[in-house]
């Protein structure tokens, strides 16, 4: 009866040929290690951002005189809404955490290369839609962090030429961030950008999908295959990748419930000590940092003494990853058979990522100011000295098989 | 190297300091804060509704959670609320007219349900035990870590007044007298130091609780839900390990 009943639905509609091209006959090499986990861990987290976001919904009210009192309200009468709220507060910090590791996975095993490249777009577009959409997300609690860090990022646009007054009226909806910004951010938040995300990732993985997971060597595995077809250092993802999955979820879920049971505010990090007052127009606070994930690039932007020059390095620090994939000119994909100057660059760029991040939130010191643009130069110095070092680079030979 | 490295950047990620309190240079005392101690949040919100409440509200607070939340009696809850006509539903509010709090102190007193959250029960605490006599301030006191605050000495009768120790730092014009400790009271106040520090304690553990009543749920619930994941992911590795037995690895 119930195979009847499947037999019906798959004449109609590609359930079994969905399954098997996803995920039991999808072939992926077998030597994923650490690096591998965040993948899947990210299509997870924002499923949990889209389910809380859901439920948080039902009890805020976006408006200017009864956002912060909403947001109280679930922490305090709304059943579970304080859990619900640490889920998707928490789980902010959490996406960025997986991101980053993600996007830096793709740097060192060259997951970027050809035939990636597009995967690699994609990803950067989630990024850049990642970044609005907490941004955005960030202003809903109305705090004084959120008010505040909403309105000196908006005002970043006053500083285009000619067109940037404007512009940056146009994006609040006010001349300055009020129920109006406020409520077209919700919009966005909830809405626009979600879908864009979902679109984007079904991209990322279809893409993905088209031509297959590099891996911790950077060997093709479509070279080698057996008389049935089959890569033969490939093996199907279900069940074992889904098996090996939940263990990585199970250890990923134990520490960010050990965060949001134990430390939901992440000490001032995940959430702002300041942002538990409401937003008060009339007073700046004295210091005003951004969340941490956005630590790095404000931190590049303070760096520049012109502002407009300095949002332009803020952007071009993130766009310039878009064409990483033609910056790196060496075909070896993988760190493991790389050269030296490859490794020292590509650390001393994920050190001054860090260094950047910490930076971004302390307040400006002239010492501050000094390493800022000191980890900036290593920031931007990482591509520009990748495009010399790919041109010749001494790598190791890369095996046929997966080792 | 690499998995170092990953760890390096989440611990980096974690330790980088917060500004909690910043602005001030005066060493903070722990407050000793320990929400699963409900006879000295009890107490506590006893000090808060006598001493705080007639100029504070604490607005987004309820006293039916608070008896929930700390395992009140009836005539406990009683004791907390204002009038006999107070409800549990009730949330914490001030009579103080804001117009006439204005003209008295030149500022409305803040409401007080997420100053803890904003502050840190350090800050918290020593704010409330760093009151010390200043002639030249409006009240005729100020404070070490709030300089020039608007509040007067709730507690002056019961802890009597700290006498400021100022040092002089700098030279020529650049001297000025900076504050470097409190000393006894010349009068005693009607309390003992020790009794004051606790009943300090208490409020600063109250408010630290009204600021997140769920931190309590969380205390609860933590436990149960880590060993849960913990099961789940033992479970998880031996399946995966089952699963992959005959892959070649």
């Amino acid at each position: 009866m119930i195979k009847s009943l499947g037999k019906w639905v798959d004449d109609r509609l590609p359930v079994s040929h969905f399954w098997n091209a996803h995920l039991a006959k999808y072939y992926v090499p077998h030597n994923f290690n650490f690096w591998y986990y965040f993948g899947s861990l990210l299509l997870i987290v924002f499923v949990l951002q889209i389910v809380t976001g859901i439920w948080l919904t039902m009890s805020y009210k976006p408006s200017a005189e009864n956002a912060f009192a909403s947001v109280e309200y679930i922490m305090r009468d709304v059943e579970w809404g304080w859990l619900i709220r640490y889920l998707h507060s928490t789980g902010a910090s959490f996406f960025f955490i997986a991101v980053y590791l993600h996007i830096f996975r793709g740097m060192m095993y060259g997951s970027y290369k050809k035939p990636r490249e597009l995967i690699w777009i994609f990803g950067v577009l989630i990024l850049l839609v990642l970044m609005a959409e907490a941004f955005m997300g960030y202003l809903l609690p109305w705090g004084q962090m959120s008010y505040w860090g909403a309105q000196v990022i908006i005002s970043l646009f006053t500083s285009i030429p000619v067109i940037g007054p404007d512009l940056a009226q146009w994006i609040r909806g006010d001349y300055v961030v009020s129920d109006a910004t406020l409520n077209r951010f919700f919009a966005l938040h909830v809405i626009a950008l979600p879908l864009v995300l979902l679109f984007l990732i079904g991209g990322h993985i279809m893409a993905l999908h088209e031509v297959g997971s590099n891996n911790p060597d950077g060997v093709d595995i479509k070279e080698n295959k057996d008389q049935s077809g089959k890569p033969v250092d490939g093996i199907p993802f279900h069940p074992y990748y889904t098996v090996k999955d939940l263990f990585g979820l199970g250890v990923f879920m134990f520490i960010f419930a050990v965060v949001l049971f134990y430390w939901p505010d992440g000490g001032g990090l995940f959430l702002e000590h300041p942002n538990f007052t409401p937003a008060d127009p009339l007073k700046t606070p004295e210091h005003i940092a951004p969340v941490w994930y956005f630590a790095p690039h404000y931190a590049i932007l303070r760096a520049v003494p012109d502002k407009f020059l300095g949002v332009v390095a803020m952007t071009v620090a993130i766009l310039i990853l878009f064409v990483l994939p033609w910056i790196d000119r060496n075909r070896t994909r993988s760190i493991r058979y790389r050269s030296k100057a490859f490794k020292v660059n590509l650390f001393a760029f994920a050190a001054a990522f860090i260094g950047l991040g910490y930076l971004g939130t302390q307040p400006p010191t002239p010492l501050g100011t000094l390493s800022s643009q000191l980890l900036s130069a290593v920031y931007f110095g990482f591509f520009i000295a990748l495009f010399f070092i790919s041109r010749r680079e001494r790598t190791k030979p890369v095996p046929e098989r997966l080792q | 190297m690499i998995r170092l490295t990953f760890f390096l950047f989440l611990i980096g990620l974690l330790v980088a300091p917060n500004a909690k309190g910043a602005g001030s240079s005066y060493p903070l005392e722990d407050a000793q804060v320990d929400l699963g101690d409900k006879a000295s949040l009890f107490r506590g919100a006893q000090t808060f509704m006598d001493s705080c409440a007639s100029c504070h509200g604490a607005k987004m607070m309820r006293y039916g959670r608070i008896a929930e939340d700390l395992g009140l009696s009836d005539e406990q809850l009683a004791m907390l609320m204002p009038t006999a006509n107070s409800k549990p539903g009730d949330t914490i509010q001030t009579n103080m007219p804001s117009d006439y709090a204005f003209e008295t102190f030149g500022i409305v007193p803040p409401d007080l349900t997420l100053v803890a959250r904003v502050r840190g029960g350090d800050w918290m605490y020593t704010y409330l035990t760093t009151f010390y006599e200043d002639p030249d301030a409006t009240w005729g006191v100020n404070n070490a870590v709030f300089k020039d605050v608007g509040m007067p000495h709730v507690f002056a009768a019961q802890q009597g007044l700290l006498q400021p120790v100022y040092e002089t730092r700098g030279e020529g014009e650049d001297a000025r007298e900076v504050l470097v400790g409190l000393e006894a009271p010349e009068r005693p106040g009607t309390m003992s130091q020790e009794a004051f520090e606790q009943k300090m304690r208490d409020l600063t553990a109250f408010m630290v609780y009204m600021a997140e009543p769920a931190a309590l749920l969380r205390a609860h619930y933590g436990p149960y839900v880590l060993a849960f994941l913990f099961i789940f992911t033992l479970v998880m590795y031996l399946l995966k390990k089952e699963y992959w037995r005959d892959i070649k690895h």
